[in-house]
């Protein structure tokens, strides 16, 4: 079942085109990993699907419902679309129980009790139950990623957006969060992750697209993208970061 | 100069002329301070609002005003309010006093504005990003996550507009409107002496800033320290 259809998608800032017509179409339950050189297009191609960048030519349909339409109330669908950035972004001002039962209080109506427990329930699936109180400024790099993760999670979204989500962290805490994502992959959920950690691409996609120029240049199993690229932008991006 | 009378003059003035210097002048000026900015924070973030504003027009009008409140001296702002607009505005029946505390007003909001737009702009992106992509609107990402963040940034720098107003109230006496500045310019009208009650208005407006100024500085370290956003929560529980 298709979740997520890009058609035609066209995104420039300034003179520079940064997407030239991608057509992708993503399947739920699926894992599709976007590797590509910076600069490429792939984390403005992940940031169209939720409209955090507006495409200026074609159309995102997400569960059949064509979202670039002007009267659409993006908000309510960005709420089954969970999103992790390469900055964490988790809400200083709020404690890591906060941070998790913010949305889910305010857009679902849960009451205070239920998202509490809902909260524990996910900080302890990634090892944070300890961090209930604390502030976010105490958390590791890596801890913060977790608790964006969960915080994302806590909507109960339909699939998730990563952009980049190890690639701001110390290489140390490279594993736990990838543990962390490897765990949810296993739940049946669909993700859609920018990465250049090629060797999680390969270990948990289903699919792996090769995003250069502004456009899906080449795709396919993990397997075939990595040990047999046709294209030949990505037998050189390979040669470069293997 | 005979400095030997200075300190018996300052205390014969003081004795004399005490009520003077605290009754009326330091009255007046903590009420144009207190008005000009209570109601200039209002209106600067009503501006400041509008400064954000989706509408070109209106973002292009905000900016004509904060250009010109902040590229002309107050003293003129103040001439304009004082002896242009009353007789424009004739119908408004309003003191002297009321159209210089108007137009200290006026400036006020135009620099608070400025406070607050950048206080808000300094928030990380990211951070709307973040709850924009929870799903949440335009207004509830201000009000819950950007505006908690942005006090911080500030509060602060409202301290210090707090006090440069505390200041430039002193322009007042321009028109004799009774504030600190003008009983200086009324006790030494009575006394022909200019030192001794200009020390005087000098120790009450340093006996008002100074304190100010380190409540500031000491607000600006705490808000600086992030984990200060903690003790804030651990007040909230314990309610």
């Amino acid at each position: 079942m298709e979740i997520i259809k890009t058609v035609d998608l066209h995104k420039s800032f300034g003179d520079l085109h940064v997407l030239v017509g991608v057509n992708e179409t993503i399947h739920k339950g699926e894992v599709v990993s976007i590797i590509g050189p910076s600069g490429g297009g792939k984390s403005t191609f992940l940031r169209c699907l939720n409209l955090l960048e507006k495409p200026e030519q074609g159309q995102i349909f997400f569960n059949g419902q064509d979202i670039t339409d002007k009267n659409v109330n993006i908000d309510i669908h960005r709420q089954k679309m969970g999103m992790v950035f390469q900055q964490f972004n988790v809400f200083p001002h709020l404690t890591v129980a906060e941070n998790i039962t913010l949305a889910p209080k305010l857009l679902k109506g849960m009451s205070e009790a239920d998202a509490n427990a809902m909260a524990k329930d996910l900080l302890a699936r990634v090892g944070l139950l300890d961090k209930y109180d604390e502030m976010p400024n105490n958390l590791s790099g890596g801890q913060k990623q977790r608790l964006a993760i969960v915080r994302a999670m806590a909507m109960e979204p339909e699939v998730m957006l990563f952009d980049e989500p190890t690639s701001a962290l110390d290489p140390e805490m490279v594993g736990e969060v990838l543990d962390v994502i490897k765990e949810l992959v296993k739940t049946g959920m669909t993700c859609v992750i920018v990465t250049h950690e090629m060797r999680f691409a390969e270990e948990v996609s289903d699919r792996v697209l090769f995003i250069a120029d502004g456009n899906i240049l080449e795709q396919g199993t993990p397997a075939e993208v990595f040990h047999n690229p046709k294209h030949p932008r990505l037998q050189d991006f390979l040669k470069k970061v293997l | 100069m005979d400095f030997s009378l200075f300190l018996p003059n300052m205390v014969k003035l003081w004795t004399k002329y005490w009520h003077i210097f605290l009754l009326e002048g330091l009255k007046n000026t903590l009420i144009l301070t207190c008005i000009s900015v209570a109601l200039g924070t209002v209106l600067g973030a009503l501006v400041a609002m509008a400064k954000m504003s989706k509408s070109k027009i209106i973002r292009f009008l905000i900016s004509i005003y904060i250009e010109v409140i902040r590229g002309t001296p107050i003293l003129l702002q103040l001439y304009v309010f004082y002896f242009v607009l009353p007789n424009v505005f004739t119908f408004m029946k309003l003191s002297p006093f009321m159209w210089v505390s108007i137009a200290l007003c006026v400036n006020s909001a135009a620099y608070v504005s400025e406070v607050i737009r950048s206080g808000i702009q300094a928030v990380d992106k990211g951070q709307a990003e973040a709850a924009r992509s929870l799903g949440l609107s335009e207004k509830q990402t201000m009000m819950k996550i950007i505006l908690p963040q942005a006090v911080r940034n500030i509060l602060p720098a409202l301290g210090n507009e707090f006090i440069m107003m505390l200041k430039e109230t002193s322009l007042a006496s321009t028109f004799f409107l009774g504030d600190l500045m003008t009983s200086y310019q009324i006790v030494k009208g009575a006394t022909m002496l200019t030192l001794e009650p200009m020390t005087i208005i000098a120790i009450i407006y340093l006996c008002m800033t100074f304190p100010l100024s380190k409540i500031v500085e000491r607000f600006e370290k705490k808000m600086a320290n992030p984990n200060s956003y903690r003790k804030h929560k651990k007040l909230n529980k314990a309610k």
